[in-house]
């Protein structure tokens, strides 16, 4: 009986042990979230530790380079006082000698010159001559001394590149990406013609993406149209040819376009038997023979075939919804069926469409190995350049910037996408 | 964030050999692929293997940066390398390999070539970059100059080139009116570089890149090309184990060293030493020519060399008349920077 009054002394419901009702319900609302989390905790730690983590620290050095901070950390930071207007003093000469010479000990002198010559051209052999040569000397003046070894460091701007490359956080990498550079005083100035070309590539890229989406939409679209409408007996046998190539490895049917389109190879021989050669020859496209191999033409080519899947799955399965009712109403009410496709067919399949198109677009910007084998030195894209700055330059710091540009564009790209047409209207079926 | 992103780093690169744990007491010897490792392999490896010892090998295309890129994240997973005279003293440089101790090889230095050029590694063979041609496509008036490379108009056809400024810019230079001996000179110029870049402009069209050592004798046989720069010993393999029509033209061959180094950080120190002491054995250098006509640089191993193998090696006097050695101190001081400025190029 006490129980009884005790609850109806005051008006919270409570559970049969006596805790509001309210707190019990949150208890076991929280208990089902937990165990929902505990569910998708293995995905979401492999996406931190695999994708988003390497993924982070590898942009990180877009903007981060402590070469020259790690290795002269004296110098550093008595530039810091530094106004720029003069060759610096014998205090920053003599920190900047006892750096050199520690360097040279561990034999990092070369990283700085490095580092350094990527805004001063052939300076990296004097950076490194001077450590050698410092190192010899005992004791000061060192400005005198330093000087003496090379003149360069007699000269404001050196020091000014010495003071901005020994910030940890660099715009260098970025701004050199966008073919931009800091002049000596600071300001942006544009990068010389002859190693101005990343904006270039980045067009081309996007031109080449674009390019394929197009040509993938083209072929595409009818035979997901045919898969979609025809029965289902045949349907499937001709998805067999859709999917089969989609289950190849991207480098077999790469290697197979190379062996396809070399010089007097198959493609050559067919487009010349079947008079297209002369016929190109005629209309002076062409002088000659074609030139099919590392072209444009190839790359565009072997990269529409990859991507035609990509873009025809989705629309094929946005068709498949879309009942057969809605064309036979539109013949009804006196709808011409070119008429009706258009009205009344296409704008349905439209949320596949973008679906397709988005896929294959932004596949096609990270595109490396196609290129490269049936691509011509001027088809290459942002990726290969990737694969160049880190395998053959060196220069990571310049990778990891392309990158960012690449990642940066395409949620770019994403974010004008969702303003225009809306990313819950996309449909993969 | 540094430190983790340089364990990820390691992490990756631990990853892409295949978990090195799994074969921690093998040695994994790098060098250039096709028929230059599978003579290093039957001369070196498969004695050094019968001795009892365990060996992977593994190809790359030359690259300081990969080795650099081990090395800085702390997981060097090579053990032994084959690098070219620019790598091995811009490698060292830069700290990626170790100093060599000679005393600790049991090697008399005095012995070898060249081997006072670099402080961290071993000179093993002497190559001639040179550049032959499909004898089947040229039978009356055959190519015989550097210049005959570069005339398009003369001999029409594609052509294969190292993607890599090195020779390339040297022969542009030639070609282009400079003596040899004053061409680092004029490369070292702004106005010389742009030069060699005009030059390599006029068959620019014309010439297919090749990456891999082993790809140019490849391009030659499947007629991609009429003509293409090889390391000589590429193409005399082509001709004398594959039977091709091919020729070289030893004219202005740009001679350079391989070496042994050793990528510094490594597990295996002791054991990297132990190979690169096995393969410099006179009996044996002179046991790689068999395989591959690169004269060694050991000079007790001469005399045990088969004499009709003599004339093909890029050390022989006829070939010799014209040749130019490669100027590895300018390649590792500026090659960083004329590497980005051709890159450039190559996209324009």
């Amino acid at each position: 009986m006490a129980v009884i009054d005790a609850a109806a002394s005051d008006t919270v419901m409570r559970a049969a042990d006596g805790t509001p009702l309210k707190k019990k319900l949150r208890q076991a609302e929280r208990r089902e979230q937990l165990r929902a989390l505990m569910l998708i905790a293995p995905l979401f730690l492999f996406i931190v530790v695999t994708f988003l983590f390497p993924i982070g620290s590898m942009l990180e050095r877009a903007f981060y380079d402590s070469d020259v901070a790690d290795n002269l950390p004296r110098t550093k930071a008595l530039l810091a006082n530094w106004d720029g207007k003069e060759v610096p003093g014998e205090d920053v000469f003599a920190a900047f000698a006892a750096d050199m010479k520690a360097a040279s000990k561990v034999k990092t002198v070369a990283l700085i010159g490095k580092r350094l010559n990527y805004e001063i051209p052939a300076f990296k052999s004097k950076v490194v001559a001077t450590g050698r040569k410092i190192d010899k000397v005992e004791q000061g003046p060192w400005k005198e001394a330093i000087i003496g070894i090379d003149p360069i460091w007699g000269e404001v701007g050196t020091w000014a590149v010495v003071k901005r490359s020994a910030r940890s956080f660099t715009p260098f990498y970025l701004l050199g990406v966008l073919d931009l550079r800091q002049a000596a005083d600071g300001s942006i100035e544009r990068m010389p013609a002859d190693r101005a070309i990343y904006v270039q590539i980045l067009g081309r890229t996007f031109g080449i993406s674009f390019l394929v989406t197009l040509c993938t939409l083209i072929l595409g679209y009818p035979v997901a149209y045919l898969l979609a409408t025809i029965p289902q007996r045949h349907a499937s046998i001709l998805m067999i040819f859709v999917l089969l190539p989609f289950w190849t490895s991207l480098l077999v049917r790469t290697t197979a376009w190379t062996i396809l389109l070399q010089d007097g190879g198959v493609f050559s021989q067919v487009i010349h038997l079947t008079g297209i050669t002369w016929l190109l020859n005629v209309l002076g496209l062409v002088d000659g023979e074609p030139q099919l191999f590392k072209t444009r033409f190839a790359t565009v080519l072997a990269m529409t075939h990859i991507q035609l899947p990509f873009t025809l799955l989705p629309i094929y399965s946005v068709m498949k919804t879309i009942s057969p009712t809605y064309m036979r109403a539109a013949k009804s009410l006196g709808g011409k069926p070119f008429y009706s496709f258009l009205r009344v067919y296409m704008p349905q399949t439209m949320s596949g469409v973008a679906a397709g198109c988005l896929l294959t677009f932004i596949l096609s910007l990270g595109y490396y190995i196609t290129p490269a084998l049936v691509g011509g030195g001027t088809d290459s894209m942002i990726a290969g350049f990737i694969d160049t700055a880190m395998n053959s330059e060196a220069n990571w710091g310049k990778a990891s910037a392309l990158g960012f540009m690449l990642l940066a564009s395409t949620l770019v790209l994403y974010y004008v996408y969702n303003r225009l047409i809306g990313i819950d209207r996309m449909k993969l079926g | 964030m540094k430190k983790l992103s340089i364990v990820f780093a390691a992490a990756l690169l631990a990853g892409t050999a295949f978990g090195a744990a799994a074969r921690a007491e093998e040695l994994t010897v790098v060098s250039w692929g096709g028929a230059y490792s599978k003579s290093q392999h039957e001369a070196f490896v498969v004695p050094y293997i019968a001795a009892g010892n365990k060996v992977t090998e593994a190809e790359y295309n030359g690259e300081v940066a990969k080795i650099q890129a081990m090395v800085d994240a702390k997981a060097v997973t090579w053990d032994v390398v084959d690098v070219d005279t620019p790598t091995a003293l811009q490698g060292c440089a830069q700290g990626a390999l170790e100093t060599i101790d000679w005393a600790k090889l049991g090697l008399d230095k005095s012995k070898f070539i060249g081997s006072d050029i670099a402080e961290c590694a071993v000179p093993n063979i002497v190559y001639g970059t040179v550049y032959g041609y499909d004898t089947t496509k040229y039978k009356d008036n055959p190519p015989t100059t550097i210049n005959d490379f570069f005339d398009t108009a003369k001999y029409p056809g594609k052509r294969g080139l190292w993607k890599n400024p090195q020779v390339n810019m040297e022969w542009a230079l030639i070609v282009d009116g400079v003596d040899a001996k004053d061409v680092y000179k004029v490369l070292g110029t702004k106005e010389g570089l742009d030069r060699a870049f005009k030059r390599l402009d006029t068959i620019k069209k014309d010439i297919v890149w090749w990456e891999a050592g082993a790809q140019a004798p490849k391009l030659l046989a499947d007629g991609n090309v009429v003509m293409t720069s090889a390391w000589n010993g590429r193409l005399y393999n082509a001709v004398k184990q594959d039977n091709k029509p091919f020729k070289i033209v030893w004219d202005h061959q740009a001679l350079d060293w391989d070496w042994w180094a050793i990528p510094k950080g490594g597990p295996k120190l002791d054991e990297a030493y132990k190979f690169i002491s096995f393969a410099q054995d006179a009996q044996r250098m002179a046991d790689q020519t068999k395989y591959i006509s690169y004269g060694p640089s050991n000079t007790d191993s001469v005399p045990k060399i088969a004499a009709d193998m003599l004339p093909n090696l890029p050390t022989a006097p006829d070939n010799l008349k014209t040749a130019w050695k490669l100027d590895a101190a300018f390649w590792a001081d500026r090659g960083d920077e004329i590497k980005e400025r051709f890159n450039a190029w190559l996209a324009q």
